[in-house]
C-alpha cells in the first residue's frame, strides 16, 4: 500500500514574526544606523522581515557599553549571581522554545524537526552547563584563581544561529566577560529573540550587545580596539585574513573554521548504523555543518554493496518544507550558497567523478538540493578537498586501516572525524592517528556543552565547550595570579 | 573444519524459493549455520536506538491517520492466551474480530484471532467464512521447554483442527547454548507439520536479549522457512519494542534483496495505543518499503490496542472523542 504522510505543517504563527527588527546595544533595541537588510525565508524565498544594520559608531557604542557594563557591574559580581542570570536565560529558552525552533526554521530553513529536537534543546543546554560553573571557575583545573578577559567580539555563522549563539555568549559570560557579538546577515532573527530572553532575564545593560550587518560590520568589531579576545566561527579565508590583522595585538583568540570530516567504515562495522550514521553526518541541517561527514572512507571490499544501501536509504529521506514535522531535509540557507555548492558539484562532474542524486521531488520555490553522493572520486579533485558545505557526499576507498589514516589525515584541514567498527581496539587506534579535534566513534554529529569542540590545521584552534571552552575567556596566566 | 560437524535437515524446497548459493550453503550443516549467522554484521544499540526514536517523531496527520487507523485495524491478530481461556471468550473475541465496531460496519475486520490449540475448534466454527484467519499457538507455547515429539503434536492438535496460521515458539535455551542446528531443525520439523497454515516463529527477543541475537535468530528463522518472524509471546517482559522491530524488518527487508522472496513480521506484546500502532507502521513503510503495509506481511500481535484504534477511528470521522463506554469490552 502507498501510504502518503499529509502535510503536518508547525504553525508559523507562533514564532510572531516581526516586520522590523532592530540591533540590541547598552540594553534596549536601537536603529542602527546602516542601512536595513531584509532576511529571506530559505523555504520560499521570500521575504520574511527587515533588519535595522549598524555601522561602525553604532559597533564603537556597542564595544564602550561592554566595557562600561564589564567594569562597573559584570567583573564585580560574584560568580554565583552571574550563574543566576545564565539560568535565567537557559530556563527562557525551554520556555520559549517552541517559537524559537520556528523562528530559527523560517530564518535559517533548516527542518522545523532538527531546530526542535536538536537546535533549541542544545542552546539551552548551553546556557545550563556553564551557569553551573560561573561559581567554580578556581575548580576548573587553569589555577587557583582564573580571572576574566573582558570584552568579548563575537562573529558567529548561519549555519546554527541560535545554537553558535549560546556557544560564545553562555562561557564568555560564565566567566565574567561582556560580550559584542554579530550573527550573520542572513540569519540575524533568532538571536534577537534571544536578545528579548537577556531583556527580560535584567541582565544588567551592555553585558550582551547584538550588532547587526554583513562582513564589514564583523571585520570593524573584531578590529576595534577595545576588544580583548575574539571569538570567530566562520570559513577558513576569512579566519585566515583575521589571525593577520590581529597578529600583534596580544588578543586572545579562537577561531572554529571548516572541515572535511573523514566517515570512515571498516568491513566490520554495524552497517545499518553506519549508514544512518553517514546520513546524520552529511544530510543534518544540508551538510551546511562544519563538522559534516563529508568525505566517506569506505573498505573496498565492502564498497559496492554498502554504498547501495546507503543509497536505497538517502532515497528514503523525505525533502521539502522546513516547516513541516516529517521533513528530513529542508532548505539551503541562501541562493548563494546553493550557488556556490552546485559550481562545486559541477567541477566534480568535470573532473570525472560520478554523481547520484535522490530521485526526491523539491519544491518548486525556495532553495532547495537533492541529497547527492559521488562515487569514483579520487583524493586529487576538488570536491575531495574543498569543504562544499551541502548535502553532498563524497566517496572514496581504502584498503588497509594505514590507509584509511593516510587518506583521512591528507587534508588541510582536521576538525572531525568518524571511525565505525565493532572491533574497540581498532577504534582505539585509529581515534589516536587521526588529526582530528572531533572523533565520534560509532556515531556522528553528536554535541554535549561537557565536550570541548574544535580543530587541527586550518580548522582552527581554541575548544569550546567543556573546561577547555572556558579556558579561552579566562585569564590563567601564573604571573597574573601572582600579580 | 570439523569433519564431525552434522548435515542439517532442509526445508522443503517450494517452487517459489531457489536459494542463492550462498544462503543455500549456509545451513548446509551446523559449523556452516553457526559461522553463517556469527558473520551477520552487527547492530549497535546505540545507533538502532536513535533512528528507532527518530522515527517515532513521524506527525501522522488527517487522510493519513485514517489510512493508518484501517490499516492497523486489519493487521491485528486478536489474541487470548489465559489458562482461564473459555469457549464463551474465544466466540466473544471471534465476533469482535469481524465486526469490531458494531456503529461503524464498514471498519475492517481483524486479520486473525489467535488462541491456544484447544480452542481452535470453537473459532473455526465462529469464523467459517468471515475472512477473519485463526491462528494458534503451539509448540510447547510459552516456553518451548518440552520434546520435539510433544511440539509436534501440540502443533498437529491446531492444524487438524482447521487452524489457519501457526505460531511457534523457537527453543531460547538451544539458541543460546549456540546450539543453532537443533532450533533450526525444529522449526522445519514444525514447518512441514503445518501443511497449509502460514507458520509465524516467536524469538522471544526479550530472553535473547541483545540486537546481534535478534539478528542471528531472524534470519536462522527465515533460512528454516519461517513464513513470518515474531517478536514475542506477551509473557515476558519486554515483549515488542520498536528498536526489535527494525532489526526484524531490515532482515525481511534483505532476505528479499538476496532471494527475491517477501516474508512477514509480527510484533506482539507491549502495543497498547493507536499512537504506538502507527508508529510501528511508520516503521514499516521506511524500513522495510510500502509493499510490506499489508496484513499478509505485517501483523499486530495484540488485544487491548484494537478499542483505542477504534475511538481514534471514531474520533476521526465524528471530530470529535467518545467515552470509552462506546466501544465494547469483549
Amino acid at each position: 500500500m502507498e501510504w502518503e504522510y499529509s502535510p503536518a505543517p508547525e504553525s508559523s504563527a507562533i514564532a510572531d514574526i516581526k516586520d522590523r527588527y532592530l540591533p540590541f546595544i547598552d540594553g534596549s533595541f536601537k536603529e542602527g544606523s546602516g542601512e536595513d537588510r531584509d532576511t529571506i525565508n530559505p523555504g520560499t524565498g521570500e521575504r520574511l522581515s527587515t533588519v535595522s544594520t549598524v555601522e561602525a559608531s553604532d559597533v564603537d557604542r556597542a564595544v564602550k557599553a561592554a566595557r562600561r557594563a564589564y567594569q562597573d557591574v559584570w567583573s564585580q559580581l560574584p560568580g554565583a549571581e552571574r550563574g543566576k542570570y545564565l539560568f535565567r536565560i537557559a530556563r527562557a529558552i525551554a520556555e520559549r522554545s517552541r517559537e524559537l525552533a520556528v523562528v530559527e526554521t523560517l530564518d535559517n530553513g533548516k527542518p522545523i524537526k532538527e531546530t526542535r529536537d536538536f537546535d533549541v534543546p542544545a542552546a539551552a543546554q548551553h546556557f545550563f552547563y556553564h551557569a553551573g560553573w560561573a561559581d567554580k571557575l578556581q575548580h576548573l583545573g587553569l589555577g587557583p584563581a582564573p580571572r576574566p578577559l573582558g570584552v568579548a567580539g563575537q562573529v558567529i555563522p548561519w549555519n546554527f544561529p541560535l545554537l553558535m549563539a549560546a556557544w560564545k555568549i553562555a562561557p564568555a559570560l560564565a566567566a565574567g566577560n561582556t560580550v559584542v557579538i554579530k550573527p550573520a546577515e542572513t540569519t540575524p532573527l533568532s538571536i534577537l529573540v534571544l536578545a528579548e530572553i537577556i531583556a527580560d532575564a535584567d541582565l544588567p545593560p551592555g553585558v550582551v550587545n547584538i550588532v547587526t550587518g554583513a562582513g564589514d560590520v564583523g571585520s570593524a568589531l573584531l578590529n576595534h580596539s577595545g576588544i580583548d579576545k575574539v571569538a570567530f566561527t566562520g570559513s577558513t579565508a576569512v579566519g585566515r585574513r583575521l589571525q593577520r590583522e590581529l597578529a600583534g595585538t596580544g588578543r586572545k583568540i579562537t577561531l572554529e573554521l571548516g572541515g572535511k570530516g573523514a566517515n570512515i567504515i571498516f568491513e566490520d562495522a554495524a552497517q545499518d548504523q553506519a549508514v544512518e550514521g553517514i546520513i546524520n553526518g552529511i544530510f543534518f541541517n544540508q551538510g551546511q555543518v562544519c563538522c559534516a561527514g563529508s568525505r566517506l572512507l569506505v573498505q573496498e571490499s565492502i564498497a559496492d554493496e554498502f554504498i547501495e544501501r546507503l543509497k536505497q536509504r538517502v532515497e528514503t529521506l523525505r525533502v521539502g518544507d522546513p516547516m513541516d514535522k516529517n521533513t528530513d531535509v529542508g532548505a539551503i540557507n541562501s541562493e548563494a550558497q546553493l550557488g556556490r555548492i552546485t559550481a562545486l558539484m559541477d567541477a566534480g562532474l568535470a573532473e570525472g567523478a560520478e554523481l547520484w542524486s535522490s530521485s526526491c521531488p523539491l519544491p518548486k520555490n525556495g532553495f532547495y538540493l537533492a541529497p547527492s553522493i559521488f562515487t569514483n572520486a579520487t583524493p586529487s579533485m576538488r570536491i575531495a578537498r574543498e569543504e562544499i558545505f551541502g548535502p553532498v557526499l563524497t566517496t572514496m576507498t581504502f584498503r588497509t586501516p594505514d590507509e584509511a589514516v593516510t587518506k583521512a589525515n591528507n587534508s588541510p584541514y582536521g576538525l572531525s572525524a568518524g571511525v565505525w567498527t565493532e572491533k574497540g581496539s581498532r577504534a582505539m587506534g585509529m581515534a589516536a592517528a587521526l588529526r582530528s579535534g572531533v572523533i565520534w566513534d560509532n556515531t556522528f554529529n553528536r554535541f554535549d556543552p561537557a565536550a570541548s569542540f574544535g580543530g587541527y590545521k586550518e580548522s582552527g584552534f581554541g575548544r569550546e565547550g567543556g573546561p577547555s571552552g572556558l579556558d579561552a575567556y579566562l585569564d590563567t596566566d601564573d604571573e597574573a595570579v601572582v600579580r | 573444519m570439523s569433519p564431525a560437524s552434522k548435515d542439517l535437515k532442509q526445508p522443503e524446497a517450494t517452487a517459489t524459493t531457489i536459494l542463492p548459493a550462498h544462503l543455500a550453503d549456509a545451513a548446509a550443516d551446523e559449523t556452516s549455520l553457526r559461522r553463517f549467522l556469527l558473520g551477520l554484521p552487527g547492530v549497535d544499540p546505540v545507533g538502532i536506538e536513535m533512528r528507532a526514536a527518530g522515527l517515532a517523531t513521524r506527525s501522522i496527520k488527517r487522510a493519513s491517520k485514517l489510512a493508518a487507523l484501517d490499516l492497523a485495524i486489519s493487521m491485528v491478530d486478536l489474541t487470548t492466551l489465559e489458562g482461564a481461556d473459555t469457549p464463551g471468550k474465544v466466540r466473544n473475541l471471534a465476533r469482535k474480530a469481524m465486526l469490531p465496531d458494531p456503529d461503524y460496519p464498514d471498519t475492517p475486520h481483524t486479520a486473525a484471532i489467535c488462541v491456544y490449540p484447544d480452542m481452535v475448534p470453537t473459532a473455526v466454527a465462529e469464523l467459517q467464512g468471515s475472512g477473519v484467519n485463526v491462528a494458534s499457538v503451539a509448540s510447547a507455547f510459552p516456553s518451548g521447554r518440552s520434546s520435539l515429539e510433544v511440539k509436534l503434536a501440540d502443533t498437529k492438535i491446531a492444524v487438524d483442527a482447521g487452524t489457519d496460521e501457526i505460531d511457534m515458539v523457537i527453543d531460547r535455551g538451544a539458541f543460546l547454548a549456540g546450539d543453532y542446528g537443533t532450533v533450526f531443525e525444529q522449526i522445519i520439523a514444525i514447518k512441514q507439520a503445518c501443511g497449509n497454515a502460514r507458520l509465524k516463529v516467536i524469538l522471544e527477543t526479550g530472553e535473547l536479549a541483545t540486537y546481534d541475537n535478534v539478528r542471528r535468530a531472524s534470519w536462522l528463522a527465515l533460512l528454516a522457512g519461517a513464513d513470518f518472524i515474531k517478536t514475542s509471546t506477551g509473557k515476558i517482559s519486554p515483549a515488542a519494542t520498536l528498536p526489535v522491530v527494525h532489526v526484524m524488518l531490515q532482515a525481511v527487508k534483505d532476505w528479499k534483496a538476496q532471494t527475491g522472496e517477501q516474508r512477514a513480521v509480527k510484533p506482539a506484546g507491549g502495543i497498547r495505543t493507536a499512537k504506538d500502532a502507527i508508529r510501528y507502521l511508520v516503521a514499516v513503510n521506511e524500513v522495510a518499503g510500502p509493499e510490506w503495509l499489508d496484513p499478509y506481511y505485517f501483523r499486530f500481535g495484540a488485544s487491548s490496542v484494537l478499542n483505542d484504534l477504534i475511538m481514534q477511528r471514531r474520533a476521526q470521522l465524528d471530530g470529535h472523542y467518545s467515552g470509552a463506554d462506546y466501544v465494547t469490552v469483549d
